[in-house]
């Protein structure tokens, strides 16, 4: 029986063979089509979501990472969730979300070594270099330490403390008589964890851990600037001036480096009195 | 046909009683069931085997493994700077697989197989008629595909959809609309195509099928003679076209053909040898060729119908 | 048709706004007129309830609710900015666990020491709360029952407090809270001055070039004051900031000059400016021979601690502190030994770094502005240090005039207003009076309209009556006090030594412990009745703040379920008790009209008290809103106004004269006055002729708190601290609060946003100290002292950095009890805690 029908469809077998390879092709090519086309909008992250310390960039990790999850497990607060189908992240991988629950910046980085493929970079071993995303001050609208209100709580919950963020120390030109302690995000220290989105006490955090890419601005090439120029050369990149002369009254001196004309206080006259000296000394302290 | 349907697995039960006419199947499912046990009992009982899911794991915290084809993907995609974990950890499975059978996987581990036979099961009760038509080929294309993918996008991409990995790491770490693709998957096999998924478009099949080719541990019809073409066998296997070379032992070409049956496809499922009232089918290696302890055929047709 | 037509229309639309407002959603211009008034915000001013700062809000009451607040523009001590704590008042009121009955333990139906919670009628709470009341009363005398009430009282809680025990009870077993917290700076302006609280304002603030910061982390625990300090630095050539601490804090970013000095060793600074001073002849002569007396103080005066420990036996004079007077020669021949050398090194500040502040403070063209807080306060030598800063400031006559200032802050809403003020400390009567002087016990009982006799002095046949905060807790574990009432503080979890001392005492089944409070804090757990109380606005109150500022604000919504508020508490009590079971027959023979009353006839209803009337409608705003006054509505007259206006007799008809306030009225109208006030004008700095009323023309400055007008200077040698670190116990700690809580957290633990910002009390630790503890950042530690542990997680690199060899914890945590490591040591002269140094070691948990 199988013999008969070998024989019998061996006419039309060759088409056949043909047209069903044909069909599977351009099945499979269709199906490969749609989840090639569904799968370039899921390489660019949701701006809410981070990846785990040492996450290779974005493209790169789609490609590293094998979405098993053991950075989730090794994670000892619990932060990282693996992707589910629907979230917008893709599916999978891990990521947290600053607001709801931070990187709490182990200091041993377990998650890290946890990762078989090496899609988080093992290299990395001092938390506070990792760069999971870059804090950004949102909205100074509603921040209220740009109000002037004494908050602060992104600036005392950051844990690469005084460098990430920092306050600034402004007069409340509103009030007349108060200071305004705004908080400014340093891209060089921010890690990224989102402890401070987290614990923004406003309703809708001010203060949102972003994609580099989007949190970032470039200068352009064409253009340094001069004063970082010299503070990473540690001098003058051009020879410094030879010491300047000018022509002045009595009692006067200028300042080439930006302070100006000086007026000095005249010399009080020597008395020898204690107090007298004194005074002089925190003058010159000054 | 529909007779044979009808009375499917009686004859077993009767010969070898309802366990042991369903010995592998539940050995089968109790692997399954075990495997996604232990990774859940690490997130639901705190007791931590095996850690991650089918794609990477850590066995006792200290044993790496890492599905190869998941492995080929990051290589595809161009991440040539694996770190060694993955490495050691596809090279362990990958050797075992080439050792008890490539689509052990697909029977033993793999939970989607669960829903697809829960389809296969549910349509022959309801006598659901009349299938698609795909190659069998057509995994292989699809094999091929993801590997493309890969190497377009730079990215995992098949892993955004793979309903197997979805599965697993959606039983163990959150499934999201992920149910949506295996309910697809399991009316595919219900009401399109018999052994719709498993069987014809699995990329992870095939890849198995593909490292099962070359596997040590074969089922067997040692004992072919005794089979009385009863055809149950093909009705229960998923991939009943390995079946005739080993079970007939004649080759395509002529000649003598292996008891063994060769054909990666294989799942190494052993529906058939809990099927057969003969016992025609075991466990065995794929050497020798030649049918091993062979029994008389009459006897066990004696017993059977003494009894 | 038309008619049918609207009628049809007008059917719809009600329709749609029953609908509407069935489902809670309000459609706009679908509701009538009147809806729209009500759903209106009704705003009105309060202080904020927290520190001693003052802050002014705006509170928008919506539908019997606290819907937002706003820090109040107009406020002059804040311009409408509030700290994190003030963002968050509007949430204070409603955590999810208000107290809203009575609650007392019982068993079987009946009160039982070991039974369980169970809510009780307010009659039976007071029932049994009076029996054990007066049973204790008649069997242990005037220390057999005690109050424990609080900074954060209102000015007519205190004084309701105030009568009912030392009149009423005739017990002096009353203290605040502020005992912890303000004893130390009043014993210092006592003695320095003869009258309490600072002679300038937070004017000072703008006025001033040098800040010098003695253990106040300003930054943190008066962040507005900080704000303006910060802004002085910034906008004012010259000026500089000086911050002294035991370890490095927030205030050190600012400061010109950081100082981290050895704990207790404040006292050699303060001596060694003084010398720095002398030795340089920088002093002010003619303020010094015109205004100061040179006197000394008993030195070697123990640590407060129970008479049994060994420290107070080798003490030569425990507890002592009568002045003698000494010439200026002697003053100058004691602080001579603290050079700078010595001081360097005993303090562990560069050499530089002290000598850059002696010239701060002695350069006359400077204004110096000194402040100072818990640092000073909690401190064995409190009474001392302060008085050492006065001592510089007298010296160089920079004191009393703007910009010149040694400022004592305060960290409770009302220590100065209520504590301070009305006096409900167990030695003080209104107005600066002292029970000590029987004219002032005397002047007190003619007020009340009492029977010469009712205020029990110091000594009676009964026994020695003054007891302090430290002590009622030991007298609870001791059994000779049996009934203690805790008002609106949390002092289980604020209490030294709490397993030594306070749990004992509250648990020992002779007692019979009352908490009243809005929450489940933890001295409500370890209480035997709790009665549920209404809190800050929801009842008519009044604060006074740290620059003698008084602020009134009126009842915004009424408290939830059955809380009632502390003087209607205290008020109604009274009810319960007849004279004739806490007065003597002798007492009550001098007035017998009193036979066969209660306790709120002879107190409050004394023809003064209720002297004013209530009906609905009398507490009302100038734009017509009308407020509730739950109490007066109850007692049928206007309670707090009655209270108020018969304190005043004490400020105007007394033997001391400085403390005058204006009338009941004048505070709802206004965003506080600063007292004195006379004939309606506030007095911004005291004692300085042309600022303060009080001094005459020509007097140029008048200390007129002590009789001959002269402040006092009082040389006190630097002592060490009671318990010191040593092999075993390695490190000093200790404890203090942070920005974002305030006090034992019973109210910023409730607001969700405090919480997830700060939740735990972390262990701040020198990274070095915590490296050799095989510790870093974030690791499990126990924290251990002679008295108990606890387990927190370590942290080296947050906002406090502590030098090697000590540690700082937060005590805000209720999951965390830190007064189980701390030792009930004090200051032996005002009986104040030290919370800042005992001896401790750390290790991993």
């Amino acid at each position: 029986m199988p013999t008969g029908k070998h024989a019998k469809g061996k006419t039309v077998s060759r088409r056949r063979v043909l047209s069903d390879a044909a069909k599977t092709a351009c099945g499979v090519a269709l199906f490969g089509l749609a989840v090639g086309l569904y799968a370039r909008p899921s390489r660019s992250l949701p701006a809410d979501a981070v990846r785990p310390p040492g996450a290779l960039p974005e493209k790169d990790f789609l490609g590293a990472c094998v979405r098993c999850g053991l950075c989730v497990r090794d994670c000892p607060y619990d932060i990282l969730k693996l992707a589910e189908l629907g979230e917008g992240v893709a599916t999978g991988t891990p990521y947290f979300t600053a607001r709801s629950g931070p990187c709490e910046m182990c200091t041993d980085i377990p998650c890290v070594p946890a990762c078989p493929t090496g899609a988080l970079d093992h290299t990395l071993t001092d938390i506070t270099k990792a760069r999971m995303g870059l804090a950004v001050l949102i909205d100074q609208e509603s921040c209220i330490a740009f109000q002037g209100l004494r908050c602060e709580v992104c600036f005392n919950v950051c844990p690469v403390r005084g460098k990430a963020i920092k306050l600034e120390y402004r007069p409340n030109k509103r009030s007349g008589k108060h200071a305004v302690f705004p908080p400014v995000v340093y891209s060089d220290d921010c890690t990224g964890c989102g402890l401070c989105e987290k614990a923004c006490i406003l309703e809708e955090a001010a203060i949102k851990v972003m994609p580099i890419r989007l949190a970032k601005g470039e200068l352009g090439r064409h253009y340094r600037l001069g004063w970082e120029q010299k503070q990473k050369a540690g001098d003058a990149l051009v020879t410094p001036d030879p010491e300047h002369k000018y022509n002045l009254p009595e009692g006067l001196r200028y300042d080439h480096s930006g302070r100006g004309l000086i007026a000095d206080e005249p010399a009080a006259p020597r008395t020898g009195s204690a107090l007298d000296t004194l005074r002089k000394g925190i003058r010159e302290a000054r | 046909m529909s007779a044979v349907i009808e009375k499917l697995g009686h004859d077993a039960i009767a010969a070898k009683g309802r366990l042991g006419a369903h010995k592998w199947l539940i050995l089968r499912r109790m692997s399954q069931l075990a495997i996604l046990a232990l990774f859940m009992a690490g997130p639901v009982g705190g007791v931590w085997i095996l850690k991650g899911n089918l794609s990477s794991s850590l066995f006792a915290d200290t044993v790496p493994m890492t599905d190869p084809l998941a492995f080929m993907q990051l290589i595809a995609a161009g991440h040539l700077g694996v770190a060694s974990t993955a490495v050691t950890g596809a090279a362990l499975i990958l050797a075992f697989y080439l050792l008890v059978g490539g689509r052990v996987y697909c029977a033993w581990v793999c939970p989607v197989n669960i829903v697809t036979d829960t389809a296969h099961w549910l349509r022959r009760r309801l006598a659901i008629k009349g299938s698609a038509r795909i190659a069998r080929e057509a995994r292989y294309w699809m094999l091929g595909l993801v590997l493309i993918l890969a190497l377009a996008t730079g990215t995992l991409a098949y892993e955004l959809v793979n309903p197997v990995s979805m599965l697993h790491r959606g039983l163990i770490f959150g499934m999201g609309f992920g149910w949506a693709i295996i309910a697809g998957v399991f009316l595919f096999d219900l009401f399109i195509m018999k052994h719709g998924w498993c069987g014809h478009l699995c990329p992870m099949g095939a890849f198995y099928g593909l490292v099962g080719a070359a596997s040590l541990v074969r089922v067997r019809a040692d004992n072919r003679a005794a089979c009385d073409d009863c055809m149950e066998c093909y009705e229960v296997c998923p991939e009943p076209q390995v079946i005739p070379p080993a079970l007939k032992g004649e080759r395509r070409g002529g000649g003598e053909a292996s008891a063994a049956i060769l054909s990666g496809a294989c799942t190494n499922c052993a529906r058939c040898v809990d099927i057969c009232p003969h016992d025609v089918f075991n466990f065995g290696l794929r050497f020798p060729a030649a049918p091993a302890g062979r029994r008389q055929p009459q006897l066990i047709g004696t017993a059977r119908h003494g009894a | 048709m038309t008619q049918s037509v609207s009628r049809r229309n007008f059917l719809k639309t009600s329709a749609v706004a029953a609908t509407a407002s069935a489902a809670g959603i309000s459609l706009p211009g679908a509701l009538p007129a009147a809806a729209q008034k009500t759903d209106a915000i009704r705003w009105d001013k309060a202080p904020c309830r927290f520190c001693g700062t003052g802050c002014s809000v705006l509170l928008g009451v919506n539908n019997g609710k606290v819907v937002a607040t706003q820090g109040d523009p107009d406020a002059p001590v804040n311009r409408g900015l509030n700290c994190i704590k003030g963002y968050f008042l509007a949430k204070i009121m409603y955590g999810k666990d208000r107290l809203t009955k009575p609650l007392l333990r019982k068993k079987d139906g009946k009160y039982d020491k070991s039974g369980e919670f169970e809510e009780v009628s307010w009659d039976e709470a007071f029932d049994i709360m009076a029996e054990k009341w007066v049973a204790a009363r008649k069997a242990k005398g005037p220390k057999g029952v005690g109050m424990f009430g609080s900074g954060q009282w209102t000015v007519w809680e205190g004084y309701a407090a105030q009568k009912l025990l030392k009149a009423g009870f005739r017990s002096n077993s009353l203290e605040p809270n502020a005992r912890h917290c303000m004893a130390s700076a009043v014993g210092a302006f006592m003695r320095a001055f003869g009258i309490d609280e600072p002679m300038g304002c937070y004017d000072d603030l703008e006025h001033a070039d040098v800040f010098v910061l003695w253990g106040a982390n300003m930054a943190e625990m008066h962040p507005i004051l900080w704000s303006r300090l910060t802004n002085t630095r910034l906008t004012k050539k010259g000026s500089e900031v000086h911050v002294l601490s035991t370890f490095e804090n927030r205030n050190f970013e600012l400061a010109d000059n950081g100082m981290v000095f050895e704990p207790q060793t404040d006292l050699a600074i303060a001596n060694y400016i003084a010398n720095y001073i002398i030795q340089n002849k920088a002093y002010n002569k003619d303020f010094l021979d015109g205004h100061v007396n040179f006197t000394k103080t008993p030195t070697d005066i123990g640590y407060g601690l129970r008479g049994t420990d060994p420290r107070e036996k080798a003490a030569t004079n425990r507890g002592k502190g009568k002045l003698s007077k000494i010439s200026f020669e002697d003053y100058a021949k004691s602080v001579e030994p603290y050079t700078l050398e010595y001081t360097a090194k005993l303090t562990k500040v560069p050499a530089e770094k002290l000598e850059k502040l002696a010239k701060a403070y002695a350069d006359p063209k400077k204004k110096v502005s000194s402040y100072w807080t818990m640092g000073f306060n909690q401190h064995t030598r409190g009474v001392w240090v302060n008085g050492l800063v006065y001592n510089i400031h007298l010296l160089m006559g920079k004191i009393a005039e703007p910009g010149n200032s040694p400022f004592s802050l305060t960290g409770q809403p009302s220590a100065c207003g209520t504590a301070r003020e009305v006096g409900t400390f167990t030695h003080r009567l209104p107005a600066d009076l002292v029970v000590k002087n029987p004219k002032h016990r005397a002047f007190a009982e003619k007020i009340w309209k009492l029977p010469e006799g009712t205020v029990p002095g110091p000594k009676t046949s009964e026994g020695k009556t003054l007891i302090h905060a430290v002590a009622m807790h030991r007298a609870l574990k001791d059994g000779k006090m049996n009934c203690f009432w805790v008002m609106c503080n949390n002092n289980m979890q604020a209490a030294a030594n709490m397993n030594g001392e306070s749990w004992p005492g509250w648990r020992n089944p002779d007692n019979f412990i009352t908490v009243s409070d809005p929450y489940p804090t933890v001295s409500a757990i370890a209480a035997d009745l709790i009665l549920p109380t209404a809190m800050w606005t929801e009842k008519e109150g009044a604060y006074g703040n740290a620059e003698r500022r008084t602020q009134f604000w009126r009842e915004q919504v009424s408290p939830p379920g059955e809380s009632k508020s502390d003087v209607w508490q205290i008020v109604e009590f009274s009810k319960r008790i007849k004279v004739e079971d806490v007065w003597d027959a002798e007492l009550l023979d001098k007035m017998p009209e009193h036979k066969g009353k209660t306790l709120y006839e002879v107190l409050y209803a004394n023809g003064q008290v209720d002297k004013f009337p209530y009906q609905k409608g009398t507490v009302k705003d100038d734009r017509g809103n009308e407020y509730n006054n739950h109490e007066s509505e109850d007692f049928g007259f206007y309670l707090q106004k009655g209270l108020f206006e018969e304190y005043r007799r004490f400020q105007y008809e007394g033997p001391k004269k400085g403390h005058e306030m204006a009338e009941y009225e004048a505070y709802h109208k206004s965003r506080g006055l600063r007292w004195p006030v006379i004939d309606g004008k506030e007095t911004l700095w005291r004692f300085r002729e042309g600022y303060d009323p009080h001094v005459a023309k020509g007097e140029g400055v008048k200390f007129y708190g002590k009789p001959d007008g002269r402040a006092n200077i009082i040389t006190a040698p630097y002592e060490p601290a009671a318990e010191p670190p040593d092999k075993e116990y390695d490190l000093w700690l200790c404890t203090g609060r942070v920005l974002e809580h305030w006090h034992s957290g019973s109210m910023t633990q409730r607001v969700p946003e405090l919480h997830r910002a700060v939740p735990d009390a972390v262990l701040f630790m020198n990274a070095k100290d915590a490296k050799k503890r095989k510790l870093r950042d974030g690791s499990k530690c126990k924290i251990q002292t002679r008295r108990g542990e606890l387990v927190t997680r370590v942290e080296t690199r947050g906002r406090n950095k502590p030098p090697e060899g000590l540690v700082f914890i937060a005590w805000f945590d209720a999951n965390r009890l830190v007064n189980k490591l701390t030792l009930d040591q004090t200051d032996p002269l005002s009986k104040e805690t030290d919370y800042k140094k005992c001896a401790c070691k750390v290790m991993k948990a």
